[in-house]
């Protein structure tokens, strides 16, 4: 799992330097030399999440390790199906780098060992925790896409163009991608957090709707359809909306660590 | 004698690419326009040139920057340039004295070099500009239609297309707009992307309005709009753009709609005001909206640039941004030369392979004219050689050559062991005495 895990950094790492290269130099070849590459960090990241949860016996969520590069992972496959819907490859350096910086900490800072075999429960309650973390890195992918476009948007009024400004995606384009990716978060969320009340009470015979992972969620839902609203809205619509997307992400950051780590009963990492 | 004779870096090399002619750092516009080369004049002075047997291929290339001809000398000798000068002076009419010092001259790999410069765009009197590369384009294609290229040139120019694209899609050098209207449509873009189906006003008609409103053109903008005093001028620009002219008093009811609003109105008092532009934003629903203002004194007022989602850019924000642009691609400059460095090595090696192949070829003709006359001299002194044997010997000795030659000619169809070698070929081709028992 070690070899494996090296290898997804290693071609994320790769993938993130012909990235960045295009930023300043753009080059059709390199272009989609990145993202064969990342298309191939996350295969093998998608083979060392396979032999982890065959050894777990489980999907890997239950610890930070397993969590933490499941959203790596999704944030991936996320980024690489948006570039491929909006054609546009030159916000790869920022999640590439995302991902490299976040596999390695995930090393340091969280243990790699296997959680302690629990009882399988059942795909129903995969699907809501898979749907979850897709969301949450839906919700970080449209984070990095509005602080591009704050950058953009503060270069083209400062009217200072440094080198990347020119190769960065057009403010429009950002915009749309950013939202592309609010939407995928929104509809992860709600069929995620539909399934983990369906799994409460199929597992409780109670509905579990005061616990703070819940309302946290259900607030991120609501942050996220106001800034959906707003954006397109005459007084928010831009800069203002991108900056609300932003800031909505420390709420699921604050979902993600804070509240799995030390309030939530149902959503503990072991 | 008349130009500028620049030795070849190539020294002995055998000269077989020769290029002369002008551009703007070496002749003033009034002579550029005189030895200028219409398409038709092109093909005709190519042909002349091969018909005289100057040049067995010839490409001219002629734009209001420069005239050059390119070719490859029938004859090996040094004096293909000065034919080639001769030629050039005929054919426009002119005297030594008129283009004394003004024509400069490089042969072999000197050549070469500066045609893939051309071709990237950093000979170009606007660094990095694009438009040579196409112009390069037509005058090799036109030379290729009329059979006056052969294998040299055909090599020559596909490579010189091939390093002008390969340094604008990998160098700064053509990336950034170098002009203020470019500048302001290319800024335009980073906005809303791609502009087609979006809209445009262009409040005045002057000149660097109207290269604006081309660049919007050529970028497929939807809707465009030309307001301006004289209505008879807005209708001009607009007739000749397919866009629509309206009258300066309907100002206020097509200042809605567009996403771009470039204006060059001659006004001692801005004619936009903070309030009519937060209007403009009202009324698209607080999209974006794009200003370009290239007036002197400045058409829109300087508090319009607060005004949330308006980029306002001035003719002194563009002119700063193309001074920074030119910076950048100057720097840039390295790069596209290491790039044309690298494709000039593959089209030497290829050059040298081509030269040594040659030389193999004639070395093989020397040796069977010789083996063939020391043949008839030493078996006429041998009367009792039947014809059997008289044709083993030859077959033997035909045989002795061909192993001989073997190793080198699978050598030099290996490009690469002959990069770098055409000096030592010239060394044998002089050693054999190949050059006299060709010409």
């Amino acid at each position: 799992m070690l070899f494996l895990y090296l290898t997804a950094v290693a071609l994320y790492a790769l993938s993130f330097v012909c990235y960045a290269r295009i930023l300043y130099s753009p080059q059709v070849a390199l272009g989609r030399l990145a993202s064969v590459l990342l298309c191939l960090g996350i295969i093998v990241q998608y083979l060392e999440l396979m032999a982890r949860a065959k050894a777990a016996h489980s999907i890997p969520y239950d610890d930070l390790y397993g969590s933490m590069s499941l959203f790596a992972w999704l944030l991936g496959v996320t980024y690489l199906g948006l570039e491929l819907f909006h054609r546009e490859r030159s916000v790869g350096a920022f999640v590439t780098l995302g991902l490299v910086v976040w596999m390695t900490v995930l090393r340091f800072f969280a243990t790699p060992e296997l959680p302690n075999a629990e009882l399988p429960r059942g795909s129903l309650f995969a699907f809501h925790v898979t749907l979850n973390t897709w969301s949450y890195a839906a919700f970080a992918l449209s984070f990095i896409l509005s602080v591009i476009y704050l950058i953009q948007d503060h270069m083209l009024r400062s009217r200072r163009m440094a080198t990347p400004s020119w190769r960065f995606p057009a403010l429009d384009v950002l915009d749309r991608m950013a939202r592309s990716s609010v939407y995928i978060g929104l509809i992860a969320l709600a069929l995620g957090v539909a399934m983990g009340l369906d799994y409460a009470w199929r597992e409780t015979g109670a509905a579990v709707l005061y616990d703070p992972k819940v309302v946290v969620t259900v607030f991120i839902l609501v942050v996220y359809v106001v800034y959906l609203r707003l954006s397109r809205s005459s007084s928010w619509r831009g800069p203002r909306a991108a900056l609300l997307c932003a800031l909505n992400f420390a709420v699921v950051l604050f979902s993600y660590t804070f509240v799995n780590l030390y309030l939530t009963k149902f959503h503990h990492f072991h | 004698m008349a130009g500028i004779i620049q030795t070849s870096r190539a020294g002995a090399v055998r000269v077989r690419i020769a290029l002369i002619g002008c551009n703007h750092v070496t002749a003033p516009v009034e002579l550029r326009e005189r030895i200028a080369f219409t398409p038709q004049q092109a093909l005709t002075a190519a042909d002349e040139l091969r018909r005289q047997g100057i040049l067995d291929e010839a490409v001219v290339l002629s734009t209001c920057n420069r005239s050059e001809l390119y070719g490859v000398p029938g004859e090996t000798s040094l004096a293909a340039p000065e034919a080639m000068q001769d030629f050039f002076l005929s054919f426009h009419g002119l005297s030594n004295w008129e283009l004394d010092g003004r024509l400069y001259r490089w042969m072999g790999t000197d050549a070469v070099r500066h045609l893939f410069r051309v071709a990237a765009g950093i000979d170009s009197m606007l660094l990095g500009e694009a438009e040579i590369l196409g112009q390069l384009k037509t005058a090799y294609n036109q030379a290729l239609d009329h059979g006056a290229t052969g294998p040299i040139l055909n090599r020559m120019f596909q490579g010189a297309l091939e390093v002008g694209k390969r340094v604008r899609a990998e160098t700064e050098v053509g990336a950034r707009p170098m002009s203020v209207a470019l500048a302001g449509v290319k800024l335009a873009e980073r906005v809303f992307g791609s502009l087609k189906g979006r809209s445009a006003l262009c409040l005045g008609a002057g000149a660097v309005a109207d290269q604006v409103v081309d660049h919007l053109r050529s970028r497929g903008i939807g809707n465009l709009k030309v307001v301006n005093r004289t209505f008879e001028k807005a209708a001009e620009l607009a007739g000749r753009v397919g866009g629509e002219a309206a009258p300066w008093e309907s100002l206020e009811s097509v200042l809605a709609a567009p996403d771009i609003l470039v204006t060059s109105v001659s006004a001692r008092e801005p004619i936009l005001t903070r309030a009519m532009l937060e209007r403009v934003i009202e009324a698209r629903n607080g999209k974006p909206v794009f200003v370009v203002d290239l007036g002197v004194p400045r058409n829109v007022a300087p508090d319009v640039a607060g005004l949330y989602n308006l980029y306002l850019y001035n003719i002194d924000d563009l002119g700063e941004i193309v001074e920074q642009n030119k910076k950048a691609r100057e720097a840039e400059i390295p790069r596209a030369e290491t790039l044309i460095e690298e494709h000039l090595t593959r089209f030497e090696a290829w050059r040298s392979a081509l030269e040594a192949s040659s030389i193999v070829d004639d070395l093989r003709e020397r040796f069977h004219s010789q083996r063939e006359a020391l043949l008839e001299e030493k078996l006429r002194e041998m009367p009792d050689v039947s014809p059997e044997e008289r044709k083993r010997i030859a077959h033997i000795t035909e045989e002795l050559i061909e192993r001989v030659l073997e190793q080198p000619g699978a050598r030099v169809r290996q490009g690469g062991v002959m990069r770098g070698r055409l000096g030592a070929l010239e060394a044998l081709r002089h050693l054999f005495g190949l050059e006299e028992g060709k010409r």
